[in-house]
């Protein structure tokens, strides 16, 4: 039959989409405010030269394609468990107000200064609980008291995202002038991360968020035949939830405190791999993390370039992209 | 197989099940009936484990239920609930789902064993035709062969059908409750099914269990619960009860305000 077909089907789909983010990446590195040919960059690799040029390369262009990749494909599969979770094509960390409770932690650890106090770490520990504490919130309000009418939670997520938004304006406006810059700079969003460490934690946390949603792929397919169904498929719902619950809180806390506010991602990449692949997790959480990856590359070297040698904020460029599309995809035929 | 002692069960504080007591033997046939709000489907949602009893126990083969792993149980009982969320995958897709309880831990696919027994599914319930369409495409009985083809690969011993006939033209009522007469027949399969439709419950169950207010009324075989008197108990309206010409089993008649009083002289007659 066809497993053999499915499963050569998904690794070849794999490796394409890998390959797309080779040449994304390769591309990103060479373009920009100065265009570098790519006989120059593979040089660097053999010749012990220093130079601009090197330093362009691996010391501004280099990290932001690597947080890009784990921004990316940590929004996006974040987006994939959300949808699973509650069958809804619209659910995501924004429309969920999950990004809006990790903006709202961040923003009291930048105007507390905390990173003065517990190093460069509490940054990302914040937006976590920020966005736990959201997860938390939905799941007592809606979930516990057996509302899961997708309206309902829709609503919610909304009221949640205004009233965060708002206490972030209510400690912008109460907070010093270099601590507002400070603010208005993170929540712009950007890939411009001076930081190694922070990138490095970024990509490790990515990748295991993935791995850990992957072990559960099973399980969020079996939730998608609705929860008692997957009960009586021998699923242990409740610890299944959590867990997700879990993992889509990291992930979203961790984008959204170092890269501030990416929109849309979570949203419009899932779509478009559900497009391309289908409902089954086993391949589209795969599916979404690469192309999650390779859209916010994408989107951040636009950004980069389009107004060269200004810069776009990374979020403005996913905004308008993803909000174009997110209008086309609720017109459109439901996949989800 | 199946014993439910002394139950009691409810949402909160409020008790829908008191005292509820039966026992199910192996291969049985069994359908649950009884009107609207008589705690049919609580009885079901109970003996599925999706609610926890307040009092007493439900054994399956001698064991606690809420004492086996989910996935041990999920081996041996598989549910057709009346509709699933499940809208934009395949048949194919949805079928091997049946398979998840008999996957290992880390296992995310399906062995070619999983797929001959998903494959043999599909025969039995006659949906390999639509194998690459997707739920939405479906009719509401064809998505009701799909649910039963997904029960089926979880190969259980025990099957349980949550009004598997709602809201299905005759054709696939009787498409269906045919299949899960031969199901029962032919593979052993024990059945345990809610019915709205007393005329179908008559006819394809060996025992009726019938409930009133969350008790059980009656218990035993159609003869016995499709009665007369019982039925206008229980219902509170007026019918006429008939042998089926062909099958010999009860045939409940409707009776409609105009027909109330002529209806009591066939009733008395009887």
């Amino acid at each position: 039959m066809q497993i053999n077909k499915k499963i050569i089907k998904w690794i070849t789909l794999i490796m394409i989409l890998f390959i797309i983010l080779l040449c994304t990446g390769i591309f990103s590195l060479c373009v920009g405010a100065s265009g570098i040919p790519l006989r120059k960059i593979i040089s660097f690799f053999f010749d012990k030269n220093t130079g601009v040029e090197l330093s362009i390369i691996f010391d501004i262009r280099l990290p932001r394609i690597i947080l890009g990749f784990a921004i990316g494909g940590a929004l996006s599969i974040a987006g994939v468990i959300l949808q699973g979770m509650f069958v809804n094509p619209l659910v995501e960390p924004y429309t969920l107000g999950i990004s809006g409770g990790a903006a709202l932690g961040v923003c009291l650890g930048i105007s507390f200064k905390l990173t003065n106090k517990f190093g460069i770490l509490s940054m990302p520990v914040l937006g976590i609980l920020g966005a736990g504490m959201v997860i938390i919130l939905i799941y007592f309000l809606n979930i516990k008291r057996g509302l899961f009418k997708i309206y309902e939670v829709l609503l919610t997520g909304v009221m949640i995202s205004f009233v965060s938004s708002s206490f972030v304006m209510l400690i912008m406006a109460v907070s010093g002038a270099e601590d507002l810059r400070g603010i208005i700079f993170w929540m712009m969003g950007s890939l411009e991360e001076p930081n190694w460490l922070l990138i490095k934690i970024s990509v490790l946390i990515s990748v295991i968020g993935l791995l850990a949603s992957y072990s559960l792929s099973i399980s969020l397919n079996a939730l998608s035949l609705g929860e008692d169904n997957a009960q009586h498929l021998g699923i242990n719902t409740e610890t299944t939830k959590r867990l997700l619950f879990l993992i889509s809180s990291i992930l979203t806390g961790l984008s959204v405190s170092i890269c501030g506010m990416i929109g849309f991602i979570g949203l419009v990449v899932p779509h478009f791999s559900r497009m391309l692949v289908g409902n089954d997790n086993r391949i589209l959480l795969i599916c979404s993390y690469l192309c999650g990856a390779i859209f916010l590359i994408l989107c951040d070297t636009l950004a980069r370039t389009i107004i060269a040698p200004l810069e776009l904020p990374v979020g403005v460029i996913t905004g308008i992209f993803g909000g174009s599309l997110f209008v086309y995809a609720i017109t459109k035929k439901r996949t989800l | 197989m199946l014993e439910i002692k002394n139950m009691t069960c409810g949402y909160d504080n409020k008790f829908l099940l008191k005292n509820i007591n039966f026992k199910m033997n192996c291969g049985e046939r069994i359908g649950i009936i009884g009107p609207n709000g008589s705690g049919k489907t609580t009885f079901m949602h109970a003996m599925t484990r999706l609610l926890p009893p307040k009092e007493g126990e439900i054994l399956f083969n001698g064991k606690n239920i809420w004492e086996i792993k989910n996935k041990d149980l999920a081996k041996k009982i598989a549910i057709v609930t009346q509709d699933s969320p499940a809208n934009f995958i395949t048949v194919e897709e949805f079928v091997l789902m049946g398979r998840i309880p008999h996957f290992e831990n880390f296992q995310f696919i399906e062995t070619k064993n999983d797929i001959d027994i998903a494959e043999h599914a599909m025969h039995l319930t006659d949906v390999v035709k639509f194998r690459d369409k997707t739920l939405n495409q479906l009719s509401g009985g064809e998505r009701q062969l799909v649910h039963i083809a997904c029960a089926l690969a979880q190969q259980p011993i025990l099957l349980f059908l949550d009004e598997p006939t709602s809201h299905l033209d005759i054709t696939h009522q009787v498409k269906i409750m045919d299949l899960i007469y031969k199901l029962n027949k032919e593979l052993g399969l024990s059945v345990v099914m809610i019915l709205h439709d007393l005329n179908l419950a008559g006819e394809y169950c060996e025992k009726l269990i019938l409930l009133n207010n969350g008790s059980m009324y009656k218990n035993g075989s159609p003869e016995e619960v499709l009665t007369y008197s019982i039925i206008e108990e229980v219902y509170r309206t007026t019918v006429i009860v008939k042998e089926n010409p062909l099958s010999l089993k009860p045939y409940v008649f409707l009776v409609s305000g105009r027909g109330k009083e002529t209806a009591k002289d066939f009733t008395t007659g009887h």
